[in-house]
């Protein structure tokens, strides 16, 4: 704790004092670097989970040859794909299935654990949080620092396990028992990664509970704290309560497969003709109880960070205060708590006590409710606002509308009886993309050009920023509403070849729209890498407060040093007083005297 | 709705008593998600036209209305209220916690496994008989003790689930692997089948027709391939069709399934076992 810690002034050592590369940039333990390590890797996972989504996408537009297929010409997409994959995962340029279970599986895992929790949580959380309460670094330095190691470990295990035998995990993110326990040793990494990836976070939400109660400036009561952090505390809690859960289901599943246990399996089970080799008298369904008791507060761990962000970018770009600002934050604590209370909604046609339903539809129903507060709050907040569209303020605009869609969508799967039928159709990959994808994540492209001037000192350039914008909004809509429709008309998730059942021929011509619709929002992500590593270096400089804005991150240099604030900064005001009639400027920053 | 050509948009067409029901409530729940976006999106537009950013001009510091906010969400608490008691606890506890009498229905048993449907039909005596894994062989997939009296009448088809219109049919399921979903779209239901446990899943078709049975829950490698057909008959044709296989059996003792083709396919596409070890 002593070199991280001895600055707790703010005007210790780490201000001047020159420090090697290494420990400067790579192990560093200033809570800044660390968000942006974090912000850089968890883009380029998102990027790996995209590129693997397109693959997929591309497999079930045309899943099997044609009567037109000619082997010896396969033509340059299927030869490369043939070529750089193999003949075992993509024979011909189609997928086997034991490799489209692996991209599925992987997809899922990668862009959850990877890509957006890190993204929204431990990027941003890491960056702006303490900027915000006026702290000037996290409470545990160090562990934050472990915190991204650990998870970067974590991540490695997961790649390589594509180079296992039989390949990576193969029985769907959800790791279904006892398919998963009999699956080949991907899935053995698969849950040493997972513990791996949640100890990690388990560190980082215990750093952000510290941080945010007992760090804030002096005035930062918890009334005047900003929506975003707000946001990050719940999700920390829900954290720090939901994950532990999974960390013991997967090592009871870790333990079913290396040692013999049967947590999961049950008697006179068989597996490929023969008994299958484990004592039994285990229950598969203990597992899914295990898994959606984090799996679902995690939905909101995905979500709450992108709410904040939306409520810091739409008060800062309608230059007033945001509406109702105690229901959205009662809303936000109101969701974590009842996420904790509806996990079975998933398991309607598990084979759970039947009379279980009833219970666990009125819960999730509930939850819908504080939902829509917050919707409300954000969208009345416009009204009377001077509303500013810049790129940041398109993203969180977009979020809204999008949002709704994943949120209303959730209604007839949350319902028992209309999940009797939708349940694990495209209509579940549909609903929660929506609210994942074309919510959260644009939430999070917002928040990147947001504070992307803070980080870097410049800011991005606003015309690619545009071309971005509309580039992956448009697309993203022609890939996830199909799939409403598919699911609809029933086809299921997870089929290798949806063609191989005639119900799904109805439908299948959705899958063109969907590839083109991925093909163009693949295109659309260049713009935004360019700008993004362009404009480090040759964006518009800016100063410490390029949007006028009123919350603390804005009160320090852009980027600010190692320890943040010149002096211990002081708050008089709540975090939104934009347009105070008499204040001669139309926003009055929470740290400015009266 | 074209359904040639893969576009189309809506509901398969219903094939049993409760689907009707079910697409009622699917009708009016997005008729209100639609009406909630729409009214939602206009506001939404109407804010981002009329709230643009002018020269020289102030965003509103008083906020009206704080109280009025929750009016929607007092809306939407009194409706979903209403669609769980008059909708979602009725129809879940008439599909799925009770069933049909089974005196009036068709009662059976269902095997599912790595990638095949086996149905154990009862015969006249309504019993079903004793299945032990012990006896479980390539002939005989569920293990059907051919010793028992009560499996003398018993029928087994493999991926062909053959039942009589206007009957309440009531599978007894589980599984000899791993988790399996029985679901056939045009009966809007559908159940995951457990290894080690029994579930129940019923349904009365109402529409004579042959219908797919897609498993709805990744099993495996083939689990795109796990297909069957139900077939729904008249009564009469299905006492025929259930006599025939009674004949047959009895003819070529040996044999459980009638569906060669069917057994010819699920040998071709067994999962082999895979090494667990790390």
């Amino acid at each position: 704790m002593t070199d991280s810690h001895g600055h707790g002034g703010g005007h210790g050592h780490g201000h001047g004092a020159p420090q090697s590369f290494w420990r400067a940039y790579i192990f560093s333990v200033d809570h800044k670097v660390i968000g942006i390590q974090y912000l850089i890797t968890s883009l380029l996972f998102l990027l790996i989970g995209f590129l693997m989504a397109v693959l997929i996408r591309y497999q079930l537009s045309t899943p099997a040859p044609g009567d037109d297929f000619n082997p010896e010409n396969l033509g340059l997409i299927r030869g490369m794909l043939a070529g750089i994959f193999g003949e075992n995962n993509m024979p011909y340029g189609f997928m086997a299935p034991e490799f489209y279970n692996q991209l599925g599986a992987m997809h899922g895992t990668i862009m959850i654990f990877l890509g957006v929790v890190p993204l929204g949580v431990a990027a941003f959380g890491n960056y702006v949080l303490p900027l915000q309460i006026g702290a000037d670094d996290m409470a545990f330095p160090r562990l934050n620092m472990m915190s991204y190691w650990v998870y970067f470990v974590g991540g490695i295990v997961m790649l390589a396990s594509f180079m296992a035998p039989g390949g990576a995990a193969q029985s769907g993110w959800t790791s279904y028992a006892p398919l998963s326990v009999a699956a080949p040793a991907g899935q053995t990494w698969w849950l040493i990664g997972m513990v791996i990836i949640i100890t990690s976070s388990l560190f980082g939400a215990i750093n952000f509970v510290v941080t945010t109660l007992n760090l804030r400036a002096k005035g930062m009561t918890l009334g005047r704290m900003p929506v975003f952090v707000w946001a990050q505390l719940v999700t920390a809690v829900l954290l720090l309560i939901a994950f532990p859960v999974l960390e013991a289901g997967a090592l009871l599943q870790l333990l079913d497969r290396v040692a013999g246990t049967s947590f999961y399996i049950p008697k006179d089970m068989m597996y490929g003709g023969a008994v299958f080799p484990a004592a039994g008298g285990g229950n598969p369904l203990l597992w899914q109880h295990l898994f959606w008791f984090l799996a679902h507060p995690e939905v909101y761990v995905l979500l709450l960070p992108a709410m904040g962000i939306v409520a810091e970018i739409i008060a800062t770009n309608t230059r007033k205060p945001l509406f109702g600002y105690k229901e959205l934050v009662g809303s936000m604590i109101l969701i974590g708590a009842l996420s904790f209370v509806v996990w079975a909604h998933h398991m309607f046609v598990s084979g759970m006590r039947t009379s279980l339903a009833n219970l666990f539809v009125t819960t999730t129903l509930t939850i819908s409710v504080p939902s829509v507060a917050i919707l409300t709050c954000l969208l009345l907040s416009l009204r009377g606002g001077q509303i500013r569209y810049n790129t940041p303020m398109l993203f969180a605009l977009a979020f809204l509308p999008m949002f709704g869609i994943g949120g209303l969508t959730g209604l007839p799967l949350g319902f028992a009886p209309t999940d009797l039928y939708l349940h694990d159709t495209y209509y579940v990959i549909g609903h929660f993309h929506y609210v994942v994808a074309p919510g959260s994540l644009v939430a999070l492209m917002g928040a990147t050009y947001y504070w992307f001037p803070k980080m870097f000192g410049r800011r991005m350039n606003e015309t690619l920023g545009k071309v971005h914008f509309w580039a992956t909004v448009i697309p993203m809509n022609f890939i996830f509403f199909p799939m409403l429709i598919q699911g609809m008309w029933g086809m299921q998730r997870r089929l290798a070849d949806p063609t191989l059942q005639w119900h799904n021929m109805d439908v299948q011509g959705w899958s063109t729209v969907i590839l083109w619709g991925a093909a163009v929002m693949m295109l659309g992500q260049i713009p935004f890498l360019f700008n993004f590593f362009w404009s480090i270096w040759n964006g518009e400089k800016v100063g410490e407060n390029p949007w006028d804005a009123t919350t603390l991150e804005w009160a320090c240099p852009s980027p600010p040093p190692h320890g943040n604030f010149a002096a211990p900064p002081e708050v008089f005001r709540g975090p939104y007083e934009y347009s105070v009639p008499g204040h001669p400027s139309d926003y009055w920053p929470q740290d400015e005297a009266a | 709705m074209n359904a040639e050509n893969g576009y189309t948009i809506g509901l398969p067409p219903v094939a049993s008593s409760y689907g009707s029901d079910i697409d009622a409530l699917m009708l009016l729940m997005h008729v209100v998600m639609v009406a909630i976006f729409v009214i939602w999106g206009v506001y939404f537009v109407y804010c981002l036209v009329k709230y643009r950013a002018k020269d020289g001009e102030r965003g509103v510091y008083h906020q009206a209305g704080e109280n009025a906010s929750f009016i929607p969400d007092g809306i939407i608490l009194v409706f979903e209220i209403w669609l769980i008691l008059a909708f979602g606890i009725p129809m879940w506890v008439s599909i799925k916690q009770q069933t049909p009498p089974p005196e009036e229905s068709l009662e059976i048993v269902l095997v599912a496994e790595q990638f095949a449907w086996n149905f154990q039909y009862p015969g006249a005596d309504r019993k079903f008989g004793r299945r032990d894994v012990k006896l479980v062989s390539a002939s005989n997939a569920i293990g059907l003790d051919a010793t028992d009296p009560a499996a003398k009448d018993d029928v087994v088809t493999v991926n062909n689930l053959h039942v009589p219109m206007n009957k309440p049919v009531i599978l007894r399921m589980t599984s000899k692997d791993v988790i399996h979903d029985f679901q056939v779209t045009n009966f809007r239901n559908k159940q995951d089948i457990l290894p080690g446990q029994m579930t129940m899943l019923w349904f009365e078709p109402t529409v004579p027709g042959k219908y797919e049975i897609a498993c709805a829950q990744l099993c495996g490698l083939g689990h795109t391939k796990m297909i069957g057909n139900v077939f729904v008959d008249s009564q009469q044709d299905w006492d025929k069709w259930f006599q025939e296989e009674l004949e047959y059996k009895t003819a070529d003792a040996g044999t459980t399934g009638s569906d060669e083709a069917a057994v010819v396919s699920r040998q071709g596409s067994g999962d082999e076992k895979q090494e667990t070890v790390l």
